[in-house]
């Protein structure tokens, strides 16, 4: 079977800053996997060079067997989407949700959007009372429900996921990533998904690499962390840092 | 809410709805948010009150104007002060200043409006792609702008009015060629802060092209910001047309340009006053009250107060 | 002062902010006291915690209006002070810690010498001695090389720094109640517990009063005393840290299913039905 999605040696330079040092991984079509890491780890960067948002200086990005190039074209946008963190930055805010949902099917000239826009709004939980909104007239939720709305709309088979609910309230951020494991079941996608909380990855991903620095320390299964099966240094002080506080002496 | 009611208050409900039903409910909805942000400023109001009545005057100058603009009477009412049958008194050859005055709203309106047909999309256009396409690009692209830039407005008119000789028509050309630097400098700071944002990047992960991004996603956030400093230069436009005009450059006579009457008028400026005054007056109102339009449009269209 | 006495007493606290559209209600009596002791306020975005705070600051927008039964500090009632006062309390014997150092602290001056401006705002100390001060703060937050960092300018330190800074600044007057709204939110998670463990021991060390906001209730209940849970502007539960596992209120049970948990398989995780009731 092949990989959907290969990362091989992947370095990314923002003006002489390595912010990736030759990164590889490998995610299999319909798994969920997740990239953990404190800020400036490159868990985004790495993303954001899978869509084509980072410049790659060097290595290989393959998705679903075809080597992607420096440029990517049309047909990669449909296979692979992405969500972003914050929700209140990642809508345009003269759009409403209708025209949000109409720039991709409109870029990739698919027809019937009436049909494509309503159902897409009712897979995400948010009815056609929404549809004619701002984004400002929505809470945090309800944005990150239309952001995921809009990435599922061309269907894609793989999806990332940059910190997809860290800017949202603990029960707002429930509701999302049963949203997310709905539809992942439903359509049968892959995940790649970025998050600082090892929680949330623990509950979403089956495989998961932890990231340090701009490189990759190791790389665990989601029950090695429930085992405690970890073999570096760092993966142990993040598991013990997701306890919460504990008082010395 | 119910069938039956129809009251003016069901329609600010329906405008103000949070839930609106159709894609031209959302825009009305938004369009009277901007309107009562722009009402909440009674000066802003005035300010618009200003503009549509010289548009008002320039649409029925032919029915307002009491005499001809061009033609006077050289023997009987030549530089007779303002009375009951002339207003604002009669000029040099003997023609109704009020009559001038209110025909040369239609020569203002003109120029007014074409100087910012012309100069806003140049600046708009050259602003966003510079800005959004970075690199050799905008590099050239501004660096052009700062040598424009870098004239003083009224000469670089003054040499292209010369270089393309007189003629109002020549003088819009002109203004326009000299307004647009400061529309590309605002539409590349706006772009700037617009294009690394999620939004942006989302739309570009669609697979957007550039010219797409910067037509759909980038300009409509360049424009309200464009749009008050178009408005508030409009003054500036209307001393640099009159400037034009006083020098002789801009609108020839007989027209009745404003500027060019404060020009005929200059000679009599100690004894006869109002011939000078009146036009002067005229130029004075106006561009107050694209001032204060233009301050209102400021506080009604911010998108940080809109928007985000 | 007597041990038993309470620092703060709040009662019946409200905050309203007038509006086009109507009076928002922030903070919709909130009553709790305070000892010397570490005092968690939980809510989520909008639920008024970190407005709460504020009023007892004094920091409160200007065009908001605040309003309380009781609204007490050591004794003084804050109600009535006059604004003077009330800012020679500020930062003397009451201090707050904001969610980001980078907006909290001067970015054109250095660190030292915003320390010492605190202090000798407060206090009439020498230059020398302020700086003496300044110093041993810095080393009490577990900053390595103090003299090196006195000299840098908050943007020349990451966030961790920052904020290690921002609490020298703020307790260097010797404060006796610390407000520290979402200190470490803004902070990766390994940092997040090393700010919390130097906060902790300034706290028990100098016995101040801390009210420690945040949306976190896991961390919240792991590291303070005593959890006020807020929603929609009020109060809906008090209870002991400890006691967390058994709260009684509906809300309180639900903000902590829903977070994930490392080894809880649970698919899809349980999510909060909010009930209109609550907010009444």
């Amino acid at each position: 079977m092949t990989a959907a999605l290969v990362a091989d040696r992947v370095e990314v330079v923002f003006d002489q800053f390595r912010a990736l040092k030759g990164v590889s991984v490998a995610v299999q079509p319909g798994e969920s996997f997740g990239l953990v890491g404190e800020s400036g780890s490159g868990k985004s960067t790495l993303l954001r060079a899978i869509a084509g948002l980072a410049p790659v200086a060097s290595g290989s990005i393959t998705v679903n067997g075809k080597p992607l190039g420096r440029r990517r074209d049309k047909a990669f946008y449909r296979q692979v989407q992405m969500v972003f963190q914050d929700p209140y930055g990642s809508l345009h805010p003269r759009q409403t949700v209708d025209r949000l949902l109409q720039e991709p099917l409109a870029i990739h000239g698919i027809g019937d959007s009436e049909v494509r826009i309503r159902r897409a709004l009712e897979e995400v939980g948010l009815g056609s009372g929404f549809r004619f909104r701002y984004s400002h007239q929505l809470s945090g939720g309800q944005r990150q429900r239309v952001a995921i709305a809009r990435a599922l709309i061309l269907e894609p088979s793989i999806l990332l996921l940059d910190e997809p609910t860290s800017a949202l309230d603990a029960s707002v951020q429930a509701e999302v990533l049963n949203l997310l494991e709905q539809v992942r079941r439903d359509r049968k996608l892959t995940y790649l998904m970025v998050s600082h909380d090892l929680a949330v990855i623990n509950h979403m991903c089956e495989r998961l690499m932890v990231m340090q620095n701009g490189v990759a320390v190791e790389q665990l299964a989601a029950a090695d962390l429930v085992s405690h099966n970890v073999a570096q240094d760092y993966t142990k002080r993040l598991l013990k840092a997701s306890e919460g506080f504990v008082r010395a002496g | 809410m119910s069938v039956t009611d129809t009251s003016a208050m069901s329609w600010r409900e329906w405008l103000l709805s949070e839930r609106p039903q159709s894609r031209s409910q959302a825009r009305l909805g938004r369009a009277y948010m901007t309107w009562r942000r722009f009402t909440a400023n009674q000066l802003a109001v005035v300010g618009l009150f200003i503009i549509l009545a010289l548009v008002f005057v320039a649409i029925f100058a032919g029915l307002l104007a009491p005499y001809s603009p061009v033609v006077g009477d050289l023997r009987g009412s030549r530089l007779l002060p303002p009375d009951w049958a002339h207003w604002m008194g009669t000029d040099d050859q003997g023609r109704d200043i009020l009559s001038r005055v209110i025909y040369g709203s239609r020569l203002t309106l003109y120029v007014i409006v074409l100087v910012a047909l012309i100069a806003a999309p140049i600046g708009l256009v050259v602003g966003t792609v510079a800005g959004y396409a970075g690199g050799w690009t905008d590099a050239v692209l501004m660096r052009i702008t700062d040598i424009f830039l870098a004239f003083p407005k009224l000469i670089l008119a003054l040499a292209f009015v010369a270089a393309l000789g007189p003629g109002i028509e020549n003088a819009i050309i002109a203004i326009a060629i000299t307004s647009w630097p400061p529309y590309a400098r605002i539409a590349r700071a706006e772009t700037l802060m617009v294009r690394n944002s999620d939004y942006i990047k989302a739309v570009e992960i669609m697979g957007a092209s550039p010219g797409r991004i910067i037509l759909r996603h980038i300009m409509p956030m360049c424009i309200s910001s464009l749009i008050v400093r178009v408005t508030l230069d409009m003054a500036g436009i209307i001393i640099i047309a009159a400037g034009l005009g006083f020098l002789g450059l801009g609108a020839q006579p007989p027209l009745p340009e404003w500027g060019a009457m404060i020009a005929s008028g200059r000679r009599f400026i100690l004894d006869q006053w109002w011939v000078a005054a009146m036009p002067g007056m005229a130029i004075l109102i106006v561009s107050l009250g694209f001032n204060l339009l233009g301050d209102g449009l400021r506080d009604a269209l911010d998108p940080r107060s809109s928007g985000q | 002062m007597s041990v038993d006495k309470n620092l703060l007493e709040v009662e019946n606290l409200k905050v309203r902010f007038p509006t086009r559209t109507g009076v928002i209600e922030a903070v919709r009596g909130v009553s709790f006291s305070l000892g010397r002791e570490r005092l968690g306020i939980v809510g989520e975005s909008g639920s008024g915690k970190s407005q709460t705070g504020r009023a007892i600051m004094g920091l409160t927008d200007p065009r908001a209006e605040v309003t309380a039964d009781r609204l007490e500090f050591d004794g003084i009632d804050l109600r009535s002070l006059p604004a003077r006062e009330r800012r020679a309390l500020r930062g003397k014997r009451v201090a707050m810690i904001l969610q980001d150092p980078k907006y909290s602290l001067d970015p054109v001056i250095s660190i030292g010498r915003q320390i010492v401006e605190t202090l000798r705002t407060h206090e009439k100390v020498s230059r020398a001695e302020a700086r003496e001060r300044a110093l041993d703060m810095l080393a009490a937050v577990q900053i390595r090389d103090p003299k090196r960092v006195f000299d840098l300018y908050p943007h020349e330190v990451s966030g961790g720094m920052g904020q290690r800074a921002m609490i020298a600044m703020m307790l260097v007057a010797g404060p006796e109640l610390l407000i520290a709204d979402e200190p470490t939110s803004a902070l990766d998670v390994t940092v997040q517990l090393d700010v919390l463990a130097i906060l902790d021991r300034l706290v028990a060390d100098r016995g101040m009063g801390l009210i420690f906001i945040s949306h976190d209730l896991r961390l919240v209940s792991s590291f303070c005393d005593r959890v006020v849970v807020m929603y929609a502007g009020k109060v809906v539960e008090q209870l002991p840290a400890s006691e967390l596992a058994n709260a009684q209120h509906p809300y309180t049970q639900g903000l902590l299913d829903c977070m994930p948990k490392i080894g809880a398989d649970r698919h899809p995780l349980p999510v909060l039905a909010r009930k209109a009731e609550w907010a009444a």
